[in-house]
């Protein structure tokens, strides 16, 4: 039998299971809405797959019940472990009114959710990265001992509020996380034309702290590294800088055709990594997913895409008029 | 009531917020020990101490984004732009998000931090340390510009945008920060934004403007009184989103019309004002409305012959204000 992983990490046979249940339920979610987008139901879809390891990975890692997370709209696996539901996924996929994201008024994977300290984006990439030291400040000035969770992109990492955000953090040394899931591509461009140095990590050093770079297809070890940097944060020892490498599977939207800068051969090589696979793989080998259980998780998480489906698609869309609402407080 | 100058009651302002409200904090460059660069947090420091008076690494939209973030915890952060010129690199913070928050969460989150900066020119400052750059803002639904002319406008509406719970930019003149001087009263009061305010009764023209050139427009009308020309003067005080019914009125009151700004003149605040009162007060009109602004140049110049071409001033007011009436 291969080797126990988990277990040193912390992380019992139950939450190593449900770390990838999560994944999975993320994946299916997706793949659900390309269908949709695909049968002219929903207008716009932009993928988590191939990232889903690092997100759950990393989400795991912090106090879901404190802890604050900014996600990029690739994000699905971030929000879906902090509490965000299917259905919720599926409303704003819709863009009906009941979604919790935006009421319909965004575009899909725009996130947020404050009941779950899921910090409302935008479109233009990286100024959610401000905002993570932002509310880390306010937490260090009200002495609360929460991190906050930033993530983006390769390409984002060229972008100023990456390096405005990150030295203003480094500085007032504070508990933010910035993780960069890299997955080779920003829209067309690879990170070749993006980077001249030979990592994002490389670049942490300029912001006094430190950076790592792991393996973004393997959820134990961005887990690891992301309990790594919390504790550091939660300890008054500053930021962390972490870059997990794995590759983006699909288009970079529905309105995209990566066959104009791709080769498919490339992205069959990178599919061998799949963390929906390898993960499931560790988990079979570690008798820990067995045929049973793959079973009844597969039938569940079919139901509940089924189900926040049909909710969804069935609920009401805002009133038109409700356009005019929340410009500011009422 | 005391009579005190204009960045006093800036400062005044920020003190007594932060006294009241632990949640209050300042954030910017050389706001700290220093007491910023032209002292508006002068002994906020000393008082407060170094976590409660930020001083932020040089980085403008760090400064706006930081403070976003904060306010959106739940903070109520008080970030200042050293000069409204160096804006700019924040300005994807201020327009994409602050302006954003509320209405792209449909109200599940806020952005409840004010922005205060430096405008305007008339000291030398050349081309980035002199602009008017309140109409780059001012057609950015979920922003509130509040422009003030008075330390008593400034003091009441400063505390007003803090406690706003939406984005506020909050404009300071900088030559009336030493030049300005009124009186203020000693107990706490606030100011609505969104109301414009009459700074001086009349019944033959009026004046609708803002900041620095109030104080322009009511020494011209004095001068004019002597000539029996009465003006009536409208300080709009928040310039986005404007008080059209304010607005209205005034204009109507007289019939007669002028309009001014330091600002260039196309696309900027008078022409909003403006079309609000061609829409609105045709048939009250007996002169085409008058507008009196900086050149379409894209800044102030260094040399003093070019300034002063540049500037507002109470003479050029004083000359448009009796060519209305005249008219």
């Amino acid at each position: 039998m291969a080797e126990n992983r988990h277990k040193s990490l912390g992380l019992s046979d139950e939450q190593v299971l449900d770390m990838f249940r999560t994944m999975l339920l993320a994946r299916r979610i997706d793949e659900r809405m390309w269908l949709l987008n695909r049968a002219g139901k929903i207008p716009f879809v932009i993928s988590c797959q191939g990232q889903e390891a690092a997100q759950v990975g990393a989400s795991y890692a912090l106090d879901r019940e404190k802890d604050y997370a900014l996600p990029y709209y690739r994000d699905m696996g971030v929000v879906l472990s902090f509490g965000m539901t299917a259905q919720d996924l599926m409303l704003s996929g819709f863009a009906k009114a009941e979604d919790p994201n935006s009421g319909g008024r965004q575009m899909p994977g725009h996130f947020g959710q404050k009941k779950n300290r899921i910090v409302t984006g935008s479109s233009p990439v990286t100024t959610q990265v401000p905002h993570a030291v932002g509310i880390a400040l306010a937490g260090k000035m009200e002495k609360k001992d929460f991190v906050s969770l930033v993530t983006f992109g390769e390409g984002s990492s060229n972008q100023g509020d990456f390096h405005e955000g990150a030295n203003f953090a480094g500085v007032h040394k504070l508990p933010v996380i910035f993780m960069v899931e890299n997955n080779k591509y920003a829209i067309s461009v690879p990170v070749s034309k993006q980077l001249a140095c030979e990592k994002v990590s490389d670049r942490a050093i300029g912001y006094g702290m430190p950076g790592y770079t792991v393996d973004g297809n393997d959820p134990l070890a961005v887990y690891e590294a992301v309990k790594a940097a919390a504790d550091r944060g939660r300890n008054g020892d500053g930021p962390t800088l972490i870059e997990t490498v794995s590759y983006r599977l699909t288009p970079h939207s529905s309105d995209d055709d990566d066959r104009t800068y791709r080769e498919r051969e490339e992205v069959d090589e990178a599919k061998k990594k799949d963390s929906i696979v390898t993960f499931a793989n560790y988990l079979r080998e570690q008798g820990i997913l067995t045929e049973e259980k793959e079973t009844e998780m597969n039938d569940e998480i079919n139901k509940i895409v089924n189900d926040a489906t049909d909710y969804a698609e069935n609920a009401a869309y805002a009133e038109a008029e409700s356009a005019l609402s929340y410009v500011y407080e009422e | 009531m005391a009579v005190i100058s204009y960045i006093q009651a800036v400062t005044q302002a920020l003190k007594e917020e932060m006294q009241r409200d632990e949640k209050v904090f300042v954030l910017g460059e050389d706001v700290g020990k220093r007491g910023g660069v032209f002292r508006a947090t002068d002994g906020l420091y000393d008082e407060f101490g170094e976590d409660r008076v930020l001083d932020t690494p040089l980085a403008e939209s760090a400064i706006a984004g930081v403070g976003i973030g904060a306010a959106m915890y739940g903070m109520r952060p008080v970030a200042e732009m050293q000069f409204a010129d160096f804006i700019m690199p924040a300005v994807n913070q201020i327009i994409s998000e602050a302006a954003k928050i509320r209405y792209r969460s449909n109200n599940d989150w806020s952005a409840p931090i004010t922005i205060r900066a430096p405008y305007g020119g008339g000291v030398h400052g050349a081309l980035y340390h002199s602009q008017s750059v309140e109409a780059v803002f001012a057609n950015q639904p979920g922003l509130k510009i509040v422009m003030p002319s008075t330390p008593y406008d400034v003091k009441g509406l400063l505390k007003a945008s803090i406690r706003d719970n939406d984005p506020v930019l909050f404009f300071e003149h900088k030559r009336a920060y030493r030049l300005i001087k009124g009186e203020v009263p000693d107990e706490d009061y606030t100011l609505p934004i969104g109301k414009a305010d009459v700074k001086r009764e009349g019944s033959d023209i009026t004046v609708i403007t803002y900041g620095l050139c109030v104080h322009f427009a009511l020494q011209a009308a004095e001068k004019l009184a002597e000539e029996g020309i009465d003006a009536h003067i409208l300080d709009l005080r928040t310039v986005y989103p404007l008080d059209k019914e304010g607005i209205i009125e005034a204009a109507s009151k007289t019939g007669k019309v002028l309009l001014v700004t330091e600002d260039n003149k196309e696309g900027g605040i008078i022409s909003e004002v403006s079309a609000i009162i061609s829409e609105n007060c045709l048939f009250d009109l007996d002169a085409p409305v008058k507008r009196l602004a900086g050149p379409d140049v894209p800044s102030m110049p260094y040399a003093p012959t070019m300034e002063k071409y540049f500037m507002m001033n109470p003479d050029k007011v004083e000359k448009a204000m009796r060519d209305l009436a005249e008219f």
